[in-house]
This record gives C-alpha cells, structure tokens and sequence, in this order.
C-alpha cells in the first residue's frame, strides 16, 4: 500500500528541483494534498492562497504567463465544479500551462460525505476544449503522471483518491508510459474491463476471480480519460466483445461516457455496461461499506461480467 | 517615474480622441459592443499605452515588459484601438472587430492577438490574473509592473475580493489596479443595483494603498502612476472618477448605451462630435 497523494507530494520535489520554474499553490489543504512538503523544501516557490480557490486557479494562470509551471492543488470538489468559469476562461480557453492535481476524487472519501465525494469532476474537465484530464491508479503511475504533466505543454487536471492505494505497478512498468496511451495490465479475449483511477486495482482482483473460473478478462488502465486512447478501446471491441468501464466517477461523463462514445460512432457490435455512481449523491461512511452498497468492487465486476458473457 | 510637458499632455489627449473615433467606428461596424465602458476606460489606458508603460510592440512577449490586463473585458474596443494605434497589429484591422474569422473577438483572447495579456470577458478574473503576474514578477526579480483595469460594477464578483486579499497578503507593490468609477452597470447605478460606497474604504479595509482622481484628466492620471509605482510594501488602487460614455455627449452618463452600437445617425452624430473635439485640440485630422 502506498498514498497516491504522497507520492504526489514527493514528485513534487523532484521535479521542484529539475525545474526551476514549477511553482505549487493550494488553498488551505496543504497538509492533505501533500503540497506541504514542497513547501518545506521550496518556500519561495509555494504559494498559499488561502481559502480562495477561483483566486488560485486564475492567479496559477497568471504565473503560468510568465512562463512558470504552476501545480495547483486542493480537493477535487473545490479544484473543478467550484472554479469551473476560472478553468474555462484561464486554463483552458487561455491555453495556459497550468497543472491541476487533486485529490479526494469519488466515494471513498468516505465519512464526509456527498459535499466532498466529488463525481463530477472527470465530465466537467472533458468537456473542455484543451484539456487533457488523468486519473493515475497507484502511487507509482502517479509519479509518473506528474512528471508527464510537468513535462508536457498545456491545461491538465489529473485526480487521485484520498486512501492508501496497493501498488500495482513497479518503476519499471512505467518506461513506456504516455498521456493519452492506455495500458493494458492483462490480457484476455473474454472480456474487458475499462477502469481509471481507484478501480484499477478493483479490476485486477475482479480479473484474478474470473480467470480461476476459466474466463480470462483484459483489464486496461485508462490513466488518461481525455484524450481517450480510442485505438486501444476499439481492439479491445473487436477481440473480446464485451466491455466494461468501471470509476469512481458518475456513469455520464466520464471514462464510460468516452469509452460508449466511442463505441457507438465507430459501430461497434459490443455488449457494454458503465459502472460507477448512478446519478445519485452518496452519503458518509466507511469507503469499503460505500463501495459496497454502490456497487462499485470485485464482487460486483465479477458478477456484470458473467452475466454478459453469457449473453454473449 | 516619467517626466512630461505641456505638449505631450496636449498629444495624449488628441490621441485619446482619436481612440473614441476607433471605438465608435467600430461599434458602428459592428453592430453590437459596449460603447459606455470603452469610451469611459480611453484616458488610463492611452496615458498607460502612450506613456508610462514600459513595452515594445515589436516584442510583445518581452519577459521584462510592464503588463496591462482589461479586466473588463466588455471595453475591449478601447484596447484593441490603443493596441492597433501602439503597433501590435494594423489599424485597418480594427473594422473587422467581431467578425467571423477575425482576431478580434467580441471580448480580449490572449491566444491570438498580439499586446492581450490576458483572455477576459467573464467578469471577475483580472486582478487574479495580475496577482499571478505580478507574484511571477517577485520571484523572478524582476522590475516590471502590473496595470489591471476593473470596471466598478465588476467588483461585485466575489474573486475580486479573494484577489484583493491576496496582493495585500503578499504586498504585490509591483501591481495597480484601477476602477473605472462611472457608477453605470447594466441595470442601473451601481449604488442602486449593489451598493459599492464607500469604494475607498473598502480597499483601504483589505490593506491596500487608494488613491483617487479624475479619470479623464491624463496629466493627473501620470502623476498618479508615477506615485504609486514607487509605493511600497502594498498594491495600489487607483478610483479613477469617470463619466461612461465619456467624449459623446448623447452617450454619457446614458446607461442605454452600455451594451448598444450607435445606429447610422448616432454614429454620424458622435464623429461630428469627436472632430471638433480634435480640432479644439490643434490636432491635424
């Protein structure tokens, strides 16, 4: 187990050192996305912008102006819906170079409930023109991920949980990585399973059940929502004729938004189903018990999958 | 701090009716646009543009450049004139304001038109914006300065206020900020629709250096910049006190014409107006 926000905050570090231009704002949350210990190591370079967010996105797009590389970071409910005019006009619309990182993304949030279990986020950002919008699944790809960002010229906004994560991916499994090239962790022609995000690992457990009972399941971590890795969706189409998405995300919108998008235009003969929440705001309790009752784990990925491969 | 006589007040001056005519050209052209915040807006701008302002329009991406951001956005007439007249792209470009396939969209893009710092229209952004500016400024050690225009009904947007406290927060000296005091919005007097008095206090209240003046006297708008540049340790405001639909008499103080382009009788009505104006001036026109 590792936290993706960790990870985050010590990515940041390094890359604080390799480029001297990257500057990191947050508004208050420091201590949870984990943009303190940039701070610590870069003061001059961090900015506290207090509980102000519209000031902090545009401020980073000022900043970004002047040619520095701006990571912004709060709660994803605060980092999108609240500021969503700031992000299209000064990010987007703007094309500037401004890196949104949040955390908190989904359920799993947990007890604070539906105000804070942001599941919008992923279709507010897609709809934009210009910007790219991530979900990395586990400490590692999160490193990686933020390299990319800091890297690569333009708007993003990328999301990661609140909890500890498993591990899926050692170091070396993110040689090849790109933005907007999905990666295909198993393979199967049974079966695929779209996940992002917290679900990845979800879709790996589900994948190892199905397998013992002789049904082998393709799990694509689709880091990248926009832009989506159509190629990947459409040989995964073809050769398994069944696909699931699955995220911690509202089912319209989001990567199953893109993904039946896609499908249809392209006149795919797919069985299809989107999971995730089903349009509906949750409540508090303990992430494991609201993954549960909203039909969003193994158990639930097993189950979606026999039924349309039998339909098959 | 700039110096400057008699004479070059009297060409500042002839320079800004010159960009009342752009501006009512274009409108005319154009058929839609804001007339009362673009004329009220012309003096700062010109005396920023024509004078004070450090900036090359053949380097438009100088990183030692003072900035100017519209955070009105609506008056982007006014700016697209004085960028045209400044050199960062030809005047003839001007009438094509708020055509299809034109730079010049109905409200400031920084992604195509040369001299936009930044992309407004959605009221609110500018002094964020230039408090990003102006931090990069900081950092980078830098001595250029920040301009940020805000039209007075505009700073009913909550993000003014977060911007407000944060360039007193960290002491943004390098950033002034100005209103465009015509007490007109688009329902009416600012003081009726939502009230903004005391405008001074307020800014006083959230730490920042206010001074205020005549903003259509360009002599006292120089002397103005020249102070509050060298102030220290706060941002500045600047009220500037001024007249919507400065220069054309049927347009001022009209709140009818916030959001309307003159008609053909209007339009010959308000030219005939601004030439005597240049002629009062001793302009060649």
């Amino acid at each position: 187990m590792y936290n993706p926000r960790k990870a985050y905050g010590e990515t940041l570090i390094e890359l604080g050192k390799k480029h001297p231009n990257l500057v990191v704002l947050d508004a208050d949350l420091s201590k949870s996305t984990n943009t303190i210990m940039f701070a610590r190591k870069y003061p001059e370079r961090f900015f506290e912008m207090g509980i102000a967010e519209a000031n902090m996105i545009t401020t980073a797009a000022g900043l970004a102006s002047c040619g520095k590389i701006p990571f912004v970071s709060t709660f994803a409910v605060f980092a999108t819906g609240r500021v969503y005019d700031q992000i299209r006009m000064d990010l987007a619309y703007s094309q500037m170079n401004v890196k949104i990182f949040a955390t908190h993304g989904g359920i799993s949030v947990g007890k604070d409930g539906a105000s804070h279990q942001m599941l919008e986020d992923l279709a507010l950002m897609r709809v934009l023109p210009n910007m790219t919008v991530l979900a990395p699944s586990d400490a590692t790809e999160t490193r990686k991920i933020v390299e990319l960002m800091a890297e690569t010229k333009g708007p993003m906004y990328a999301r990661v949980g609140r909890a500890d994560a498993p591990l899926i991916y050692k170091k070396e499994d993110m040689n090849d990585i790109k933005i907007g090239k999905g990666l295909t962790v198993t393979d199967g022609d049974d079966a695929t399973i779209i996940a992002c995000g917290t679900m990845v690992d979800q879709a790996l457990e589900a994948q190892k059940t199905l397998s013992k009972q002789g049904m082998e399941t393709r799990v694509i971590d689709m880091h990248t929502i926009k832009p989506l890795d159509k190629k990947l969706v459409l040989k995964a189409a073809k050769e398994t004729e069944v696909i699931i998405t699955i995220e911690e995300h509202s089912i319209i919108g989001g990567l199953g938004g893109a993904v039946a998008e896609t499908l249809i235009e392209e006149g795919c003969k797919v069985k299809f189903m989107r999971m995730g929440i089903k349009d509906i705001f949750c409540e508090s309790g303990e992430p494991k018990d609201l993954l549960e009752k909203y039909e969003l784990n193994e158990k639930y990925i097993v189950k979606n999958i026999q039924k349309m491969i039998k339909k098959k | 701090m700039k110096s400057y006589d008699d004479k070059t007040i009297n060409e500042l001056n002839i320079t800004a009716v010159k960009i009342r005519k752009h501006i009512i050209e274009m409108l005319y052209r154009a058929k839609s646009g804001h007339p009362g915040g673009s004329l009220s807006a012309v003096d700062a701008l010109v005396a920023l543009y024509f004078f004070h302002m450090k900036h090359n329009p053949k380097k438009p991406c100088d990183p030692n450049r003072d900035r100017f951001i519209l955070s009105k956005g609506h008056a982007a007439p006014a700016l697209y004139a004085v960028l045209a007249e400044s050199g960062y792209f030809p005047v003839s470009e001007l009438k094509k304001l708020r055509e299809i396939n034109c730079r010049l969209q109905g409200h400031p893009v920084c992604t195509h038109i040369p001299g936009v710092e930044a992309s407004t229209g959605s009221l609110g952004h500018g002094l964020s914006f230039a408090n990003g500016v102006a931090l990069a400024g900081k950092l980078d050690k830098k001595d250029y300065h920040v301009y940020v225009m805000l039209g007075d009904g505009e700073t009913g947007e909550g993000q003014v206020w977060e911007a407000a406290a944060v360039a007193a927060h960290y002491k943004l000296d390098n950033l002034t900020a100005m209103i465009d005091r015509n007490f007109l919005q688009i329902d009416g007097n600012t003081e009726d629709v939502l009230r903004l008095e005391s405008v001074r206090d307020r800014w006083s209240a959230f730490g920042w250096n206010v001074v205020e003046i005549d903003g259509h006297n360009i002599k006292q708008i120089l002397d103005v910049l020249n102070e509050t540049d060298e102030h220290k340790n706060q941002p500045s405001m600047i009220i500037l006190n001024t007249v919507k639909g400065k220069g054309v008499s049927f347009m001022e103080n009209n709140v009818d014409f916030h959001g309307v382009a003159p008609n053909e009788m209007e339009y010959n009505l308000a030219i005939k107006e601004l030439d005597l104006m240049q002629k009062k001036l001793g302009a060649h026109t």
